[in-house]
């Protein structure tokens, strides 16, 4: 009777725990939402941002997030892959690759302003990148490779080494066995922590404000020629990013509307992430449920 | 547990001029770090015949099995010493292509591992690695390994549906059939229907059956009445040594060591 009791209590707790931080979670969400979404018209989300009337939009900001975030992961996922599958397939035990899992963990930890400091001084002052979308890109991927690394590591570890003999004693090369059979097998694990990464780079503020700088200077959108100066593509131009927008607004904005712009752009960026996180969630399952034939069941 | 003389052995050996020889040991032994797994077994497994390997949990017999075909290579503290005699080569020596030679040499193991593929990509994946690309020959070979490995009647409308979604008994099946489509000389099976209920074991061991007319098999098993159902020669392990090997009758009527004849009537350990 006592163990019922004790049960009881404890399960109360937890659903009271576990309440709470939906309760805190979902009302932050709503917050922002209810906030922000009456102030997202197409107008704002496709015009320029003005610094001293209202009436400015987040256009040049959205298109920069995404652009940057293309090139951040044109550059991380090929390396993250390359390290992953190394790490978890190839390395020996030894004191190297310890000493670089070691390197990864503290990698990972490192605050985000840091690798913008990093970055700053590597690649916009050493490497003279300036101010940039390319130098934006370069810290994200600092930032975010060794997440994306361990994830990969991660993912393939868990496939089954039965796979893999399976694989060798058919007379197949490890480097077959490991592209051919283990990473499709890993690649729902794989493809959702990418998602995910992509929407941790997305909401980037701190490494981004001195790397890919606090401008957004006008676009054409009709020359995509990425050597022109004013070229959407142009990967040396400085390029403002949404959440740094949101921070540059709050801390300096001068803009009448300020406060609208903030929520409007706030609800527009965790909109984004939300649909990373969702869309991270039925592709990783989808992929699964496809390749396991499981989903056929009607499961 | 009772101790035996591991030095007294009772070894079957064959005449190569009466029996054709697919593959044997010399002195094999196989080392995890300092530990001696294998201590030196010598053995000769005739062709188109099903050997058994029995023993206890820890006689090493896995591990000898797994010897045979180099796959503990990929165990980074293992080491084998000896000679691994096939077509008159020694396969244990490092310039041997260890992949070509598991084309020749094929392995099932204790558990099912299909890929998660379809049926029809499991066992079509090695052979177009290896260069097999005529979609007509493809599909005859899965025909024809699917109705040896006994498997066919059952996937023949699902060829396309994912492997996972089969029973234990059909996996193990699929994995038999994905070994011989590479049309292997020598099967390693190590204990292939551990896994299995009863029903699946008895139709993998039909399956062995018929196998055996153009395969010579090596079974690793702890199942002793699977030894004596299905195999022709028995070798006998105990603590990494082979003690006896003879035909398969004489092992389980009138063993002539009496570790065996302990193991073989449950008097063990």
């Amino acid at each position: 009777m006592k163990v019922k009791r004790q049960d009881k209590v404890a399960t109360v707790i937890l659903y009271l725990i576990a309440g709470t931080i939906i309760l805190v979670l979902a009302s932050l969400l709503a917050f922002i939402l209810i906030q922000g979404l009456p102030h997202v018209t197409w107008h704002f989300l496709t015009t320029p941002a003005r610094s001293f009337e209202a009436g400015g939009g987040i256009g040049i900001q959205l298109f920069n997030s995404f652009y940057l975030l293309v090139l951040a992961m044109v550059i991380s996922v090929p390396l993250s892959l390359g390290a992953g599958i190394y790490l978890s397939e190839y390395a020996k035990k030894n004191w190297l690759t310890s000493l670089i899992r070691t390197a990864i963990e503290i990698l990972s930890s490192l605050p985000s302003v840091v690798v913008g400091l990093f970055g700053f001084l590597i690649f916009v002052i050493q490497f003279k990148f300036g101010f940039s979308i390319l130098s934006g890109a370069l810290v994200l991927t600092v930032f975010n490779l060794p997440l994306l690394t361990r994830n990969v590591e991660e993912s393939l570890a868990s496939i089954s080494s039965m796979q893999r003999e399976a694989g060798l004693a058919l007379g197949l090369s490890r480097w077959e066995t490991v592209t051919r059979i283990i990473v499709p097998e890993a690649l729902p694990g794989i493809t959702t922590g990418m998602i995910l990464g992509a929407g941790r780079v997305f909401g980037e503020a701190a490494a981004l404000i001195y790397t890919a700088g606090q401008s957004a200077p006008a676009l054409d959108f009709t020359n995509w020629n990425p050597f022109y100066i004013a070229s959407p593509l142009n990967p040396l131009r400085p390029a403002e990013t949404l959440a740094v927008h949101i921070w540059k607004i709050n801390s300096e904005g001068i803009m009448p509307d300020a406060v609208a712009v903030s929520a409007g752009a706030s609800a527009v960026l965790i909109i984004a992430v939300l649909v990373f996180n969702l869309s991270a969630r039925w592709f990783g399952q989808h992929l699964y449920q496809k390749m396991t034939g499981s989903g056929k069941k009607g499961a | 547990m009772k101790t035996y003389d591991l030095t007294k052995t009772a070894i079957k050996t064959f005449i190569p001029a009466e029996q054709e020889i697919a593959l044997s040991t010399e002195d094999l032994h196989v080392f995890y770090g300092l530990h001696e797994q294998i201590k030196g077994v010598s053995l000769q497994f005739p062709r188109y015949k099903i050997s058994a390997v029995i023993g206890s949990s820890g006689s090493g017999k896995s591990t000898y099995l797994r010897s045979l075909n180099r796959m503990n290579d990929e165990i980074q503290t293992a080491r084998v010493t000896g000679k691994i005699m096939y077509r008159g080569l020694d396969i244990n020596q490092n310039n041997i292509d260890v992949f070509e030679m598991r084309k020749h040499i094929g392995m099932v193991f204790q558990r099912p591992n299909p890929f998660a593929k379809s049926i029809y990509d499991n066992i079509v994946f090695a052979p177009q690695r290896h260069g097999i690309k005529n979609k007509q020959v493809l599909d005859e070979l899965v025909e024809t390994t699917l109705q040896q490995a006994g498997l066919w009647n059952e996937v023949k409308d699902t060829l396309h549906k994912s492997a996972l979604a089969l029973s234990g008994g059909q996996q193990q099946r699929l994995c038999i059939a994905r070994a011989i489509a590479l049309k292997p000389d020598i099967l390693l099976l190590d204990e292939p229907a551990s896994a299995l209920d009863p029903i699946s074991t008895s139709v993998v061991e039909d399956t062995l059956a018929q196998l055996k007319a153009q395969y010579t098999i090596i079974i690793v098993t702890h199942n002793m009445q699977q030894a004596a159902r299905v195999s022709d020669y028995t070798a006998f392990f105990h603590q990494g040594v082979a003690l006896e090997y003879a035909e398969t009758n004489q092992i389980f009527t009138q063993p002539a060591i009496q570790a065996t004849d302990d193991y073989v009537s449950g008097h063990f350990g």
